[in-house]
């Protein structure tokens, strides 16, 4: 059906003097011109729908010291976010004499099964994420590390982004020094 | 036995068809789909399990890779409203005509002192080149800007402006820049905004896979 008549090319062969001209079929192939339209749709299909943006929620605490949060020792994790998407991270708070047993480095591959085993051992009421980044950190690690917060369901409230202290920050640099992160 | 004689038939099929077919979807496809608005600045955003869809129409400030920032006004029944705003608050002293040129330009690039050279120079400055809106903590032009945003939008819909502010950081943005604009946003009293991410799904087994939230807010 959707053929061309090649019949014709031999015409010529009948010598001169015979004019009986063939008519050409019109019917073109459209097989090519059929692929050609669904590779344009599937490349069209594949890249619109990949670059799909969505827009994350942040609620941020009032900077007010009459609504500071008092967090207990017992229920609290804090996540601190290094250079070189490096996380540091302690259960309650740091002691002088004990720091090198808290102060532990992991990754972002890790950090979940971390904060789901607190989640899981600590009354809810307790429960309290104390996120601190350093200033060699990325804005894709702050997101992460929030991102994270939501995969694990951790309830708002329950997590706050805190600025580092010296010592944290001291710590930091010297557990990068000793692992050899630059 | 009869024999029976069954016809050769020619294994060709009519494409005509299958053809209509395929450009009929494609055109389909082609205009269906939102164009994106031309990005002047590349960034790569992170990634996040949320599934809402950034809004078109918003206030957008970009963190670049090299820390900079730029600030976009999504909203052109609004735009007049803020430069002009920031025009008188921060006396710039730029004449009508100016400012009607400024109203035309996609974004801010540049310190509140740099806008009527700026707007004045004959060649466009391209983006890579722009300074950026300063953000150190000493000199947070970003507080400034939201100050007029949100006199702007004063008196109508704030879950609406809220909904309409959105950061898009690149991924390697260092976090001090961010948290400047986090300061920004809280001198002027807003506690609520968004980020632009790239849409990830939900890890399986992980606790959100499991319990996904009901109510979408």
């Amino acid at each position: 059906m959707a053929e061309m008549d090649t019949s014709s090319g031999g015409g010529h062969k009948k010598g001169p003097g015979v004019k009986k001209g063939k008519k050409l079929s019109t019917r073109v192939d459209l097989t090519p011109m059929v692929d050609l339209g669904f590779l344009l749709i599937t490349f069209f299909v594949f890249t619109t729908t990949m670059s799909q943006s969505t827009a994350m929620n942040m609620n941020e605490p009032k900077d007010d010291d009459k609504t500071q949060l008092l967090v207990r020792n017992s229920g609290a994790m804090t996540i601190l976010l290094g250079k070189n998407d490096q996380v540091y991270y302690y259960f309650g708070q740091l002691e002088a004499e004990k720091v090198s047993e808290q102060f532990k480095s992991t990754t972002f591959k890790q950090i979940r099964e971390l904060i789901v085993t607190k989640k899981k051992s600590t009354p809810i009421d307790n429960l309290m994420y104390i996120i601190k980044s350093d200033k060699k950190s990325t804005f894709k690690n702050a997101i992460d590390i929030l991102d994270e917060m939501s995969i694990c369901a951790i309830p708002p409230g329950h997590y706050a982004e805190v600025d580092m202290t010296p010592t944290e920050e001291i710590l930091i640099s010297k557990t990068e020094e000793a692992n050899g992160i630059k | 036995m009869p024999k029976v004689k069954i016809p050769r038939k020619s294994t060709n099929i009519d494409m005509t068809a299958m053809c209509d077919v395929a450009f009929l979807l494609l055109s389909f496809f082609i205009l269906a789909t939102k164009q994106k608005p031309p990005e002047v600045l590349t960034v790569t955003p992170p990634a996040s399990v949320s599934s809402k869809a950034a809004p078109d129409k918003s206030i957008l400030i970009t963190l670049t890779q090299d820390g900079k920032t730029f600030l976009m006004l999504g909203d052109e029944t609004k735009k007049a409203a803020i430069l002009s705003n920031i025009n008188t608050t921060k006396g710039l002293n730029l004449t009508q005509a100016e400012l009607n040129k400024w109203v035309k330009s996609p974004f801010v690039g540049q310190p509140l002192n740099q806008i009527k050279s700026a707007l004045n120079a004959s060649v466009e400055m391209p983006p890579n080149k722009l300074p950026g809106i300063p953000t150190d903590s000493t000199n947070n032009e970003m507080i400034d800007w939201i100050r007029s945003v949100t006199s702007a939008y004063a008196g109508t819909d704030q879950r609406k402006l809220q909904e309409m502010l959105l950061v898009k950081g690149d991924q390697s943005t260092l976090y001090p820049v961010f948290k400047n604009i986090k300061q920004a946003f809280k001198k002027n009293e807003i506690y609520k905004f968004r980020i632009v991410t790239n849409g990830e799904s939900v890890p399986t087994g992980s606790e959100l896979y499991l319990n996904p939230p009901k109510a979408i807010n």
